[in-house]
């Protein structure tokens, strides 16, 4: 069903090697891929499999050591400061630790301001930004008045990962990584974080990135899911072929961890109660 | 930022640190208000003149007012005052030669001397062995003595009539004759003495102190200022401007920065060197450490999240360094500055003491009073005060300095790790 659509990142042999000598470690080994829009990819493997160095690639936040990645069918080209700031308007991130993704010194509304300023918003009145920044806090149900002086450090973890969608809500790329953007919070706080992120794809229609070790989660969010073990793709395909018949043992063993998998997923109750 | 600095009020190390060299800087601007004189400037005629108050005894002697006051114990201060050791070496030998043994001679207790003295000195015996002139010696030696045990006795003023060439009587001093201080005109107090020039050393060390911080301040800030710059481009950037600026940091790792600093010192000459031109040369060779820190610190942030979200929203790179990197390593850059300034301190000390600090005319350092002093001899002759306080004043600044230091990276750390 995903075929149809056009295609929006790629890549082709993406591999990133850490260090040099002995202590070289292959991060990602030679992963091939295609994310078409609109689509909500998952990509699920267990810790130290590589996810947030891919993730990091995708996002041009850290350079590939061999392949190519494509953007929107063309080879991307972020060599240059300038086109690293265009590429960054069409894919946002949100990150796994809440507590170390902000500026500790800057007071949250720099943040909101920022991606204001981003979109164009520079010279709008201040009234207007103030009404953006509003609106924007609203729909992840944070009231504004009351953030706006505070620094980053004074809120919960789930506050801090709702003001990252929040950011998302106002930048409104093309495409959303996001980096087990739950991991770090509190079971209470998950599916109220899972719900905005959901709501706020659907609103817009982004191309969702979702990375997560809990194959259950993936079966339940995403449309196509890819499985990585050690650095490699080990499979891929649509979420019900690759969950319900996985080709993989790796596959098998990450299934055989989440109870109950075959069952109707429901938010409130099953995953997150 | 405002809560940072409450934060570090807070601790009790800095804060003692703190008080320390700002009680340090009040002496500094106070001082000169108190003896205003250049701090160069030599008083004595000798050397070494031991602390004290100095009164002129000119003056004292003449005095609007003199005193009369009967103390009982003044004789015999005057007397363990007035007798030399040459005197009492004297008084011993004729003690001896009397029959006494020279064991139960106690020199130091004026008393007993005194007493034994009286007991066996005759003035006209003549010991055998001695000659005449040696009798009047001792003759001289106990009328000294009487006379200034005697209750009327004093010493006659005289001058010279400029008319007649003729030396007149114009007043007489007793020996129960007292000048109240304060009617004294001419006071002089030297709490530390003077040192080998015959300069008063508490004045020099005053102005020395104040040269020397500027000279570390300045040190320092160069050396940080080169150090952070290029910590932050070598830590940031990376690549190839990392190697080029890791390897002049390891040149001048290799290279032991005081030899370096003593070439460079020499080099200049002695006439060429002031006191910021030493400061400035101090600076230029003592980045290598805070570059090295900076740049490892800031490898560790650069792949922060918050960096990266930095980048995702655009920021560019100056911008990024500025307000993403910088605040989070300011408290280990002014930790940095603080240890620059006293070691640069100490660098000026050890330069001077090589005779390769400032020129010696114009302004003291720390260092140049150190090296005064030791070409003088000062620490075999055992004259303290010229060098202790200017050593104690080095120990005092750096142990403030390293207070404060030891006071933010306590305040600091915790916050480090967020
Ligand atoms: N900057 C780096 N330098 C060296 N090695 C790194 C670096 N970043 C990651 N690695 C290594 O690469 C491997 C993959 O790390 P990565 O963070 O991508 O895993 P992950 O799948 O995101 O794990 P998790 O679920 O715990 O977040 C790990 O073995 C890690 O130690
Ligand atoms: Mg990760």
């Amino acid at each position: 069903m995903a075929t149809d659509k056009k295609l929006c990142l790629s890549g082709r042999g993406v591999t990133k090697v850490f260090g040099i000598g002995r202590q070289k470690l292959t991060a990602v080994d030679h992963v091939d891929f295609d994310f078409h829009e609109g689509e909500i990819i998952s990509i699920v493997g267990e810790s130290g499999s590589g996810k947030t160095t891919l993730a990091k690639m995708l996002l041009g936040l850290l350079s590939s050591s061999e392949g190519e990645i494509y953007f929107q069918g063309q080879k991307r080209d972020i060599r240059s400061g300038r086109k690293r700031q265009e590429y960054w308007k069409n894919i946002q991130a949100i990150f796994q630790d809440p507590f170390s993704a902000y500026n500790t010194f800057h007071k949250i509304d720099t943040v909101l301001l920022d991606c204001i300023r981003m979109r164009g918003g520079k010279h709008l009145p201040q009234a207007r930004k103030v009404e953006l920044m509003e609106e924007a806090c609203g729909f992840v149900n944070l009231k504004y008045a009351e953030l706006t002086h505070k620094y980053p450090f004074e809120l919960s973890g789930g506050q801090m990962q709702r003001l990252m969608i929040a950011r998302i809500f106002l930048l409104k790329p093309k495409i959303l990584v996001a980096d087990e953007p739950t991991s770090m919070i509190d079971a209470c706080s998950r599916a109220t974080i899972l719900d905005y992120l959901m709501k706020l794809r659907d609103e817009t229609g982004m191309t969702l990135i979702f990375i997560t070790h809990d194959i259950g989660l993936a079966y339940y969010v995403s449309d196509t899911v890819y499985i990585m073990e050690r650095g490699r793709f080990v499979e891929h395909g649509s979420a019900d072929s690759v969950i319900l018949r996985p080709r993989e043992p790796y596959t098998r063993r990450l299934i055989s961890d989440v109870p109950k998998i075959h069952e109707p997923w429901d938010l409130s109750t099953v995953v997150f109660a | 930022m405002g809560h940072t600095i409450r934060q570090v009020f807070r601790s009790g190390k800095f804060v003692v640190g703190f008080t320390i060299l700002m009680s340090v800087l009040l002496v500094l601007v106070v001082y000169p208000w108190w003896v205003p004189e250049p701090p160069l400037q030599i008083l004595g005629q000798g050397t070494f003149f031991p602390p004290g108050i100095y009164v002129s005894a000119y003056d004292a002697s003449n005095a609007p007012v003199l005193y009369t006051l009967n103390l009982r114990d003044a004789a015999d201060k005057r007397i363990e005052s007035r007798l030399s050791q040459e005197d009492r070496l004297a008084m011993q030998e004729w003690l001896v030669a009397d029959g006494l043994a020279e064991s139960a001679i106690d020199l130091a207790d004026t008393d007993a001397l005194l007493a034994l003295w009286e007991e066996h000195y005759e003035p006209d015996r003549r010991l055998p062995g001695m000659t005449f002139a040696r009798m009047r010696y001792y003759q001289r030696v106990d009328a000294g003595l009487d006379s200034l045990r005697s209750a009327g006795g004093g010493e006659i003023l005289a001058a010279r009539n400029p008319e007649t060439g003729e030396l007149e009587e114009t007043g007489m001093v007793k020996l129960t004759d007292y000048a109240n201080i304060s009617q004294v005109a001419n006071v002089r107090i030297l709490p530390l003495g003077t040192d080998n020039f015959g300069r008063d050393v508490l004045t020099q060390l005053v102005a020395a102190t104040g040269v020397s911080l500027l000279i570390g301040f300045v040190a320092g800030l160069i050396a940080t200022a080169i150090g952070l710059t290029l910590g932050l481009l070598a830590g940031y950037i990376g690549g190839w401007v990392d190697d080029i600026i890791m390897f002049f940091t390891n040149l001048f790792t290799v290279i032991p920065t005081f030899v370096l600093l003593i070439l460079i010192s020499f080099s200049i000459g002695q006439d060429q060197r002031g006191a910021i031109t030493i400061a400035i040369v101090i600076g230029f060779t003592s980045w290598v450490w805070t570059t090295r820190s900076v740049r490892s610190q800031v490898f560790s942030l650069r792949n922060r999240d918050h960096v990266n979200l930095s980048k995702l929203s655009g920021h560019s790179l100056p911008r990024i360094i500025v307000a993403d990197i910088l605040p989070y390593i300011a408290s280990y850059v002014v930790m940095a500055l603080i240890l620059q300034i006293s070691s640069g301190i100490l660098a000026e000390a050890g330069l001077s003491i090589l005779g390769l600090g400032p020129r010696t005319t114009e302004v003291p350092t720390l260092g140049l009073m150190m090296n005064w002093a030791m070409i003088y001899q000062a620490h075999v002759l055992g004259n303290w005060w010229a060098y202790l306080p200017v050593l104690l004043t080095i120990a005092l600044i750096s142990f403030s300095m390293n207070l404060m230091n030891t006071g933010l990276d306590q305040v600091f750390n915790p916050a480090l790790r967020d």
